[in-house]
């Protein structure tokens, strides 16, 4: 298990950067991590991290498409917020382990 | 007399009818299974369809020849659950009470949902073999085709099963190879996972094999619209690949039976606790297979698994019991990779398929991530299996849990 220091805290992260511990995530920190990813975050993002935790809290699968289906944002929103691959992006920056229902 | 109701008579519905049939008395408990349809089609037979491997034949059997005698059938549409009134209603009005109900609902394909996709070429250049239409139709013109872009394409996970898409590349370049076609065949993968598997240790293997079979991986594809004038696919963030013929996993969904029930997510799976398989809102319902928002894949296999999980915590709540069992996630398939070699993975909720022997560590017979002829004969007696033992909920020499016993890290 890697640690990782953000913002001057300590966190346990995986080898590709992603929390193990979601509890020690704060918005700090993922104001932090998103300049990493090159994006700065505004309220919209914060709208979906908190879904995507909320979510992730209670154990139900995340995929780009369950974003869609938010009532936050559509699809092509979505990858306008997260570039590139905007479920991995924000599974990092919203401090939860990599999204797992990709098996 | 108490009444369980299993609705959906497939692969989890049906060894649930058996399992439950031996551990219920049969003087207290009236079993009741509903479904649909009255065919029961071996599902992991569609992949061997276009090849010209299997028939329509070799993969469908009457629902009835799997049920025990005793439990009683009812084929209908169901209309809806009224969870908070106990009852199953069905399409005729007529309305069914249960004390515990097992949802075994599954899932489909919905093409429907990806713009483009079912338009003027759908089963001319675009097909789909996760339906026994699609995979009848893509037979038909495979052996015709005089070459181009083949192009497989997953829309979106969860799937069904997660390597047949993997199997059908390789079968392509075998099957074209041995066709003397492969020249004039290009073969491209496309997915929205960021390699040939998400989990890293069999991703690496199952990449470097397809890159051994010169077929080319396209990662990171979420398809947004298929544009059928240009033959293109095109992604959310307007990425195109060009096809001649198109192969497509399309999205899958829940019953939306389940979801006008208020059950499911918003893709229509039954919100479930992953390790108990009970409804997150009622404690007399339970879920099963690919009908559940698991975070897996919607493959037969996790549902064989859970079946034993699920007889346990069952009889826990009829008795009033803690629930004791507690699903891992475990899964395993058999991947068949061309000219008659096959590989075997093996993994759980936590656990990445990783390379070793399997089912008896150090023996085998089969070996986890290579390919092996074995495991491509393990594939083919699968299909035997299947229907004598593993639809019959009978005890097969593969624990409901994963072990760690045999694999290598």
């Amino acid at each position: 298990m890697a640690q990782k220091i953000i913002a001057g805290v300590t966190v346990d992260v995986t080898e590709e950067g992603y929390f193990t511990n979601p509890a020690q995530w704060t918005k700090e920190l993922a104001m932090q991590i998103g300049i990493e990813e090159n994006i700065q975050l505004s309220d919209k993002h914060f709208e979906i991290l908190y879904f995507i935790r909320e979510r992730f809290v209670k154990g139900e699968a995340l995929t780009i498409r369950s974003i869609g289906n938010s009532g936050i944002i559509d699809i092509k929103g979505f990858y306008g917020l997260f570039p590139g691959a905007p479920m991995k992006k924000a599974a990092k920056i919203a401090g939860i382990p990599k999204p797992a229902s990709c098996v | 007399m108490k009444n369980l109701l299993i609705l959906g008579a497939g692969t989890g519905g049906t060894i649930m009818a058996n399992k439950m049939h031996k551990l219920l008395s049969r003087e207290e408990w009236q079993i009741t299974i509903i479904d649909n349809y009255k065919t029961h089609y071996y599902q992991p037979g569609f992949l061997f369809i276009p090849f010209g491997m299997y028939s329509r034949e070799d993969v469908v059997k009457p629902k009835v020849n799997f049920l025990p005698p005793g439990v009683r059938v009812i084929f209908q549409e169901i209309d809806r659950i009224d969870a908070p009134g106990n009852h199953v209603i069905l399409k005729d009005g007529v309305s069914l009470k249960y004390d515990f109900l097992i949802i075994a609902t599954g899932a489909r394909v919905v093409p429907e949902d990806t713009p483009g996709l079912q338009g003027p070429l759908w089963h001319k250049r675009i097909f789909d073999f996760y339906t026994i239409e699609g995979a009848m139709a893509l037979a038909g013109f495979f052996k015709t085709w005089q070459g181009g872009e083949l192009v497989l394409n997953i829309a979106d996970i969860p799937i069904k099963c997660p390597v047949a898409p993997l199997e059908f590349v390789m079968f392509a370049d075998a099957f074209f190879v041995e066709r003397g076609l492969r020249n004039k065949v290009n073969i491209t993968y496309v997915t929205p996972m960021s390699g040939a598997f998400t989990k890293p240790v069999a991703s690496k293997v199952l990449g470097t094999l397809l890159e051994e079979k010169n077929i080319h991986i396209i990662p990171d594809f979420y398809l947004e619209r298929v544009d059928n004038e240009r033959k293109m696919l095109i992604s959310y963030d307007e990425r195109e690949i060009p096809f001649d013929c198109l192969v497509t996993v399309p999205v899958h969904k829940g019953d939306p039976m389940v979801g006008r029930s208020g059950l499911a997510d918003e893709m229509d799976f039954v919100k479930t606790h992953k390790h108990t398989l009970q409804s997150d809102q009622f404690s007399n319902i339970f879920v099963i297979g690919d009908a559940g928002n698991f975070p897996t894949s919607k493959a037969g296999s996790v549902a064989h698994f859970q079946a034993g999980i699920l007889a346990e915590n069952l009889m826990c709540a009829i008795e009033n019991r803690p629930l004791t069992g507690s699903s891992d996630g475990h899964s395993n398939c058999y991947i068949e990779t061309g000219f008659g070699k096959g590989a075997v993975i093996d993994f759980n909720y936590d656990t990445e398929p990783l390379p070793g022997a399997f089912p008896f560590p150090g023996i085998g017979p089969f070996g986890l991530l290579k390919e092996t002829r074995t495991n491509h004969y393990g594939k083919l007696m699968f299909r035997w299996i299947y229907w004598h033992i593993l639809l019959k909920g009978k005890e097969m020499p593969i624990d409901s849990k994963m072990t760690m016993a045999g694999k290598k890290m």
